[in-house]
Formats: C-alpha cells, structure tokens, sequence
C-alpha cells in the first residue's frame, strides 16, 4: 500500500507558541489512520494542516514539508481550493447549511461548476448513499437541512464532503457531538468508506480508535509521540507515555 | 420584609411608568394625526386628495392634490435604496469578511460618523456642491432636482445599510464559512453563496430601515431637491417631497390648507407604519 500524505520535520507556530514539534509521518492510502492524544495536543491543528485549514489563521506559521501524492502542498503552484477539494473535511460539531438537504450535498459539486440538472442528481443521490443516509432522506431532500437529528446532520455533513469526490477525507472528532446510536453508525460508515476513501481521523476516544483504525497516531504536548499499526500500538506500545495514555494514567 | 415587597412594588411601578411614556407618545401621535387629518381627506375627497395631480394651496381656487408629493417620494426612496443599497451592501460585505482588522476600524469609525452628521449639513453640501454639479454635468437650468435628492438620499441611508448588514453577517456561523472552503471554494464564493444567504433576513431588514430612513426625511431633500409641487416626470424636475410639503407651508397656513397638510402628515406616517410592519416580519424571521 503506498502512502498518500508524508510529512518531514513539521512545525507549526501560533505567533510565539510552537504547537508542533518535528512531526514525521506517512499516512497509508485506503486505511483509517487515528490521531489520538489528551486535548491540546495538537492532533486537531496536525489534521487542520493536511487541507491547508490552518492557513485562515493569521498567526500561523508553518515549516517542513507536507507532500500529498508527492507534490509538496505549500508549493507556489498550488491552488489551495483544489487541494481541499481533493482532502475533504468533517468537522467536529455537524455543521450543514441553512439550506435544503440537495442543495448542502449539491453545494460542493455547484461550487466547482456542475450545473447539469440530472449530473447533480446523479450526484446527490450517491453521495447521500455512500454516506448511509440516502433511506432516511430521499423523500424530503426540499426540506431544510437543520430539522435533521445531530446524527444525521453530520451524515449528511460527510455525504456533502464526498460529493465533491476527495481522495482523502479528514474527520475532526466527528462524533463527539453525537450519542451513542449516531456514533456507532458513523463508525460503520467510517469502515465502510475506507474502501473508497483514505480516512484520517482525530478522536478523544481510544476504544473508538481501536474499533474502527487500522493506524494509530499518539500526540502529546505537539510532538508525534508513537506511530504504528493500531493493534500493536494498543497491544505493545514502544513509549512508555503511550502506554500511560492508553492504560488511562493521564489524559 | 413587608418594607421589602413594597419597594419591589414601587420601583415595578415606575420602571412600567416610564416604559408607558412611549407607548403614550405613539397613541398621542396616532390618534392626534388621524383625527386632525381625516377631515381635509372629507372636504377634499379622498380620490382628489390621494390622486390629483396639482397642488395649488394658495391659489384663488386652491387644488389639493398630493400625487405629487406621493410620487416623489416613493421615486426618491426608489432611486436612493437602487444606488445605496448595492454600495452599502458590498461594503458591509467587505468590512465584515474581508477587511483587515485595521481597515475594519478605521472604516467602520467613518460609517459611524457618517451616520451622525446631521441632515442639514447634508443639505448644505449638498445645495452647495452637488447641485451646481448637477446643472453642469446634465446642461441642465437647475440642479437642484429628484436626481440630488436621490444622490443625497442614497449617501444618508448608507450608515443605517452597512451596520445592520455587518450585524447579520458577523452573526453568521464560522462553521458554514469553514465547512464551505473545506469544499474547495474560494473565499468570495463562500461569502456569496453562504455568509450572504445565510444572513438574508438580517440585510432585508437593514434595506427596510434604509427605506424608511429615506422616505422620513425632511430637511436634506427640501435643500436640494428645489421643492416645487411639480410631478416628478423627469430625474432633473424640481420637486417636493411628503416630508417637505408639510414643513415648508406650515409655519404660513391655516384653515383647509393647514388641515391639508396634516393629512399629507397622515399619509406619510401610514407609509412609514407599513415600512415598520415590514421591517419588524423581517426582524421576526431572522430570530426564528
């Protein structure tokens, strides 16, 4: 399996304050990679880094080298919205727009200049499906997107990102905002779309990371602490923080 | 603890006073307008009155036709929100999401001293500049026409445009603006097909107060516009508006003439009523 993203000796400031250290890794295609780390640990700025979200805060300043199919992503001749087109988002708290269901799934794919009547339906329908939603919302894609529930807000919220049709999909604790049920559904939508999709994905919560990664990243205090294969990181940990964090001492 | 309730009670009691004091004025002025403007409507006939295409109060045989004034009105507000409305609404569109913080403040501090200056200074700038340009510009006899009053009309209303339109757009989530450049669009797509809509009801109901702005005001127009009850059939004709045609006969009128022009009060306050109804369903819309 080769590998989609490869960060070198990665730094990120905000103004004064380093909030990574030296990151160093390499992100497999079609697998699901989970960072995990107490709060502050700079796992969410990391992913935040990978589509370039960090770059709408002024203060931020990045060094090292950050390649997506090899081609350097801060590079001079790269366009940042087609970057993010390719490395979707998910964000923490579902966040549709106050707009009909079609038109949140039809947004992305409008934006990048599809207006064809049939092509969007075409579109909306399958990524509504890919997301597991397309049941429970084919009979009233007119209505606003808000009246859905948490779980299906952020459903549709993954079907709107897959629409544009990345190659990566970035998932910022995508199910901390939701209950149990939701939560388990997105997961087997998560194992589902690795198939498809390389899935990164930040989490607070470790059983979830052992549930449904194949690769698990631990940071702590901005440094890439251990990185490996899921099982062995929560089996054998190399560093003794890991094992701490894992085993519930800290964090 | 009796002494207790019972200063709860008084101050209760003046708190509701003072609050009742303008619900006071607003009954005090309804019903003040309509009862002393219902009778001039009778003895001139509503159709006449509302329709009639001469005003000639001071004639031997006076005419009281206010389609003029309602016509002026209605067009100077018209032509004000077509020019202010787009100039406000970029630029609150620009303050709120694109402007550096500095070009924020710096900007924002003038709307907001655009919006004090009093409405005679902009009568006096605009008697002394805008028409002269005006009648020199368009080869015109006189400047002082619908089209200054417009011009000025469009720069007064600007304040009231731009802060509520920045108001609604501040208010609108980050999150929608992220989760629509994590699509890969570009900012300004973003801001229009995102921040924009999503803030609709906020910038309806700033264009509403725009033309209310427009429409009450009085002092500015009447310096400008040359305020002589002609139908406003062309941007350069000298005209007066609602608002003008009651101030500037007042202080000399009296019997039917006088009862006239509280009847022109009457109709602009139902204009400025309707406005209120409409800006406060926008308001309404937003919270929900």
């Amino acid at each position: 399996m080769s590998n989609i993203i490869t960060v070198k000796d990665m730094n990120l400031w905000y103004g004064d304050h380093q909030a990574l250290h030296n990151i160093n890794i390499e992100i497999p295609e079609k697998s699901i990679t989970a960072f995990i780390g107490p709060s502050g640990c700079g796992k969410s700025t990391f992913l935040k880094t990978l589509n370039r979200m960090n770059d709408l805060i002024p203060s931020v300043k990045i060094t090292g080298d950050i390649r997506y199919n090899d081609a350097d992503i801060f590079g001079k001749d790269v366009d940042v919205n087609s970057l993010r087109k390719e490395i979707g988002m998910v964000f923490q708290k579902p966040n549709p727009f106050p707009m009909s269901i079609y038109d949140n799934v039809a947004y992305g794919p409008r934006t990048h200049g599809i207006t064809n009547k049939a092509q969007l339906d075409e579109i909306v329908e399958r990524a509504l499906r890919d997301a597991a939603i397309w049941d429970e919302v084919k009979d009233r894609l007119k209505k606003n997107a808000l009246g859905m529930s948490g779980g299906q807000q952020q459903r549709l919220c993954i079907a709107r990102a897959l629409a544009v049709q990345p190659k990566i999909l970035l998932m910022d604790e995508p199910t901390s905002a939701l209950d149990p049920i939701s939560t388990s559904r997105i997961e087997e939508l998560v194992m589902e779309l690795k198939n498809k999709y390389t899935i990164v994905m930040v989490t607070h919560n470790m059983q979830q990371a052992l549930r449904v990664s194949d690769n698990t990243a631990f940071f702590l205090l901005g440094e890439l602490v251990e990185f490996g294969k899921t099982d062995d990181i929560f089996s054998q940990p190399k560093d003794k923080r890991t094992e701490d964090y894992i085993t519930g001492r800290f964090g | 603890m009796k002494k207790n309730q019972f200063i709860e009670k008084l101050i209760h009691g003046i708190f509701l006073l003072l609050g009742l004091i303008t619900v006071g004025c607003v009954l005090l002025i309804t019903v003040y307008l309509v009862i002393s403007g219902i009778p001039a409507i009778k003895e001139i006939g509503f159709v006449d009155f509302l329709f009639g295409k001469e005003w000639a109060s001071t004639a031997s045989e006076p005419k009281y036709g206010i389609l003029p004034f309602i016509l002026t009105s209605i067009y100077g507000t018209a032509g004000a929100i077509i020019i202010g409305v787009p100039v406000g609404f970029m630029t609150a569109v620009y303050l709120s999401k694109m402007a550096s913080p500095k070009v924020k403040s710096v900007m924002q501090a003038a709307v907001s001293l655009l919006a004090g200056i009093p409405s005679v200074v902009y009568g006096l700038v605009g008697m002394l500049v805008l028409v002269p340009g005006i009648r020199k510009v368009f080869n015109v006899p006189d400047g002082a026409s619908l089209l200054a009053a417009i011009i000025v009309l469009a720069i007064m209303i600007l304040p009231s445009i731009i802060k509520m339109s920045i108001t609604a757009l501040d208010a609108v989530p980050k999150e929608y603006e992220d989760a629509s450049l994590a699509l890969g669009a570009t900012p300004i797509e973003t801001y229009f097909k995102v921040s924009v809509p999503a803030a609709k009801s906020g910038i309806a109901a700033a264009v509403v107060l725009g033309v209310g702005r427009a429409i009450g005001e009085a002092m500015a127009v009447m310096m400008v516009a040359g305020n002589v009850p002609n139908m406003p059939d062309s941007l350069f004709q000298s005209v007066r508006f609602l608002t003008t045609a009651v101030s500037s006969e007042m202080s000399y009128s009296s019997g039917l003439q006088r009862q006239a022009l509280f009847s022109i009060a009457l109709v602009l306050f139902l204009f400025i009523m309707l406005i209120n109804v409409t800006l406060n369903f926008f308001l309404k819309r937003e919270k929900e």
